[in-house]
């Protein structure tokens, strides 16, 4: 298999996951946690580089950790102070381990922004089970997701667990994030979620469609950033963030 | 002892890291209130395009966050008005654009003038490496923002706290949130020079969110979050000071310093409470 397709199918399986979890970003209006779990992943890598564990473990175990620590957090304190708290000190935390692994100043780029023509074959199996299994399980668990969000109290009622359920989709969203790091760095993989998901939800008022359409604009826009950077030669992550923005004022532009 | 107070580069990161922390202390007590972390964090991230920008041109490093800073009000308010049920989604997608022209602008700044410490200036923050004749400039700036906000402080608060009531006072809501946003535009550019844009949030949201958990009124509260604060930046400028030493070869970052000290802030105060 040539260099460029596995680049494209890592992509591919990244956008995937990003769009699935990022119609569930917009509906459970959760776009700061979903800005601050993927920073999980930039320690995770760099305490990877440091103890000299596969980069793969970092970056799952700081996910899960990260959201468990998130829906801790958020029951303690205001969400978005919380949230904000959080994500300062995991960058912080980044940023000392690639300073003590005497990598900081060359890894500090590619891990916040990505270096997508740094991946290879070997990393396909893992991104596969992760663009798959990621929308999935958001797939099954469509409607309570969707309950909790919207009225958690009625949730209760009915014996479930907002809480149980808060977790499990931070978790998932760590997961999607987390892995989608490599191609488009901590902070760009934001963008891939909520631009497609905001677009999407502007577009469809269901969430089964919302997410089927923003899984279709997340590898869309995917593959025209990496088309666009493959002839330009600037950053993925460049055609990533503005391409989302612009994504989604041409959604905002359909008439109400 | 001496030495560290006459190194020129640690008295321009005390008063640089000074103005921020003070500034930023009293804006978060807002902002906390307000529910706009993340706004305050969109800006921040916003205004790094500036800053990169300015180390690729070679302009002052003030002048590249502000300006972008003060777009990013102008752009958030433009997305904003049409649905305020939206406020995070549009702060979000600025966000995504804004950091979107930073990697581009970085790209350039390390292929093109190999600077390959630039990411690591611009998004953790370069304290020690600030030019000198910025840190009076930072002082002003964060003086004037401090009198402004005093000034509209009250009604401020007002229409943070109840805007239904603030409305029927004849409080201009609308206009205060826009004249907050722009203050906060200035502090958080403060911020992003001091401790990185991408950590300009722990200088706004840690000491207020501490300080929050401790004080019963809302003066009190302001003021203990500036100091708490402004003892986070200058412990965190005196450990990385210190710190030289410890791991031969390899430095700790000033900002890993700060942000520990606040999250040690905040989860003491969160004890101190309980106790």
């Amino acid at each position: 298999m040539s260099y460029l397709v596995e680049i494209w199918m890592a992509a591919s399986l990244v956008a995937l996951a990003a769009g699935a979890a990022g119609a569930f970003v917009v509906i459970r209006r959760a776009g700061f946690a979903a800005h601050a779990l993927p920073m999980a992943a930039f320690p995770g890598a760099a305490a990877a580089a440091l103890f000299g564990f596969p980069l793969w473990v970092g970056l799952g175990g700081f996910a899960l950790g990260g959201a468990g620590l998130l829906a801790l957090m958020q029951r303690r304190a205001r969400r978005d102070s919380a949230t904000a708290l959080l994500l300062s000190v995991l960058l912080a935390v980044g940023a000392l381990c690639l300073s003590l692994s005497g990598h900081y100043a060359g890894s500090v780029y590619g891990l916040l922004f990505g270096q997508v023509f740094a991946l290879g074959g070997q990393d396909l199996p893992v991104l596969c089970v992760i663009g798959l299994c990621v929308p999935a399980m958001l797939w099954l668990g469509l409607r309570p997701l969707s309950l909790s969000a919207l009225s958690p109290e009625l949730m209760r009622v009915q014996g479930g667990r907002p809480d149980v359920m808060e977790f499990l989709f931070l978790a998932l969203l760590a997961l999607a994030a987390g892995f989608a790091v490599p191609v488009t760095g901590a902070l760009l993989v934001f963008s891939l979620m909520l631009g497609p998901g905001a677009a999407a939800a502007l577009l469809c008022a269901r969430p089964g469609g919302a997410m089927a359409l923003a899984m279709l604009f997340a590898v869309a826009l995917a593959w025209a950033a990496l088309a666009l950077a493959y002839v330009s030669n600037w950053p993925v992550g460049f055609f990533t963030g503005v391409g989302a923005a612009g994504l989604y004022l041409l959604a905002r532009l359909k008439p109400v | 002892m001496l030495a560290f107070f006459l190194s020129g580069p640690v008295q321009t990161a005390l008063l640089l890291s000074g103005a921020a922390s003070l500034l930023c202390g009293a804006l978060g007590i807002f902002t906390v209130l307000r529910g706009q972390a993340f706004a305050g964090h969109a800006l921040a991230d916003v205004s790094s395009a500036g800053g990169a920008g300015s180390l690729l041109f070679g302009l002052s490093p003030l002048l590249g966050f502000l300006l972008f800073g003060i777009a990013g009000v102008g752009m958030l308010e433009l997305l904003q008005r049409r649905s305020a049920a939206a406020r995070d989604e549009a702060a979000g997608i600025l966000l995504g654009a804004g950091l979107g022209v930073t990697a581009l602008l970085l790209h350039f700044c390390i292929t093109g003038h190999g600077a390959a410490g630039a990411a690591q200036a611009v998004m953790f923050g370069a304290m020690f490496a600030a030019p000198p004749g910025i840190a009076l400039c930072a002082c002003l700036l964060a003086a004037g923002s401090l009198v402004a906000l005093a000034c509209i402080a009250r009604p401020l608060l007002l229409a943070s706290l109840d805007q239904e009531l603030a409305r029927v006072v004849h409080v201009p809501v609308r206009g205060l949130g826009g004249v907050f946003l722009g203050l906060l535009a200035l502090g958080v550019t403060l911020a992003a020079i001091t401790v990185g844009a991408i950590l300009a949030t722990a200088l706004l949201i840690g000491p207020a969110a501490a300080a929050l958990r401790l004080a019963r009124g809302t003066a009190a509260a302001i003021l203990l979050s500036m100091a708490l604060g402004l003892a986070a930046c200058w412990g965190g400028v005196a450990l990385a000071y210190a710190s030289y030493g410890w791991t031969p070869g390899h430095t700790w970052p000033v900002s890993f310093f700060i942000v520990a000290l606040l999250l040690a802030f905040y989860v003491g105060a969160g004890l101190v409470r309980r106790a």
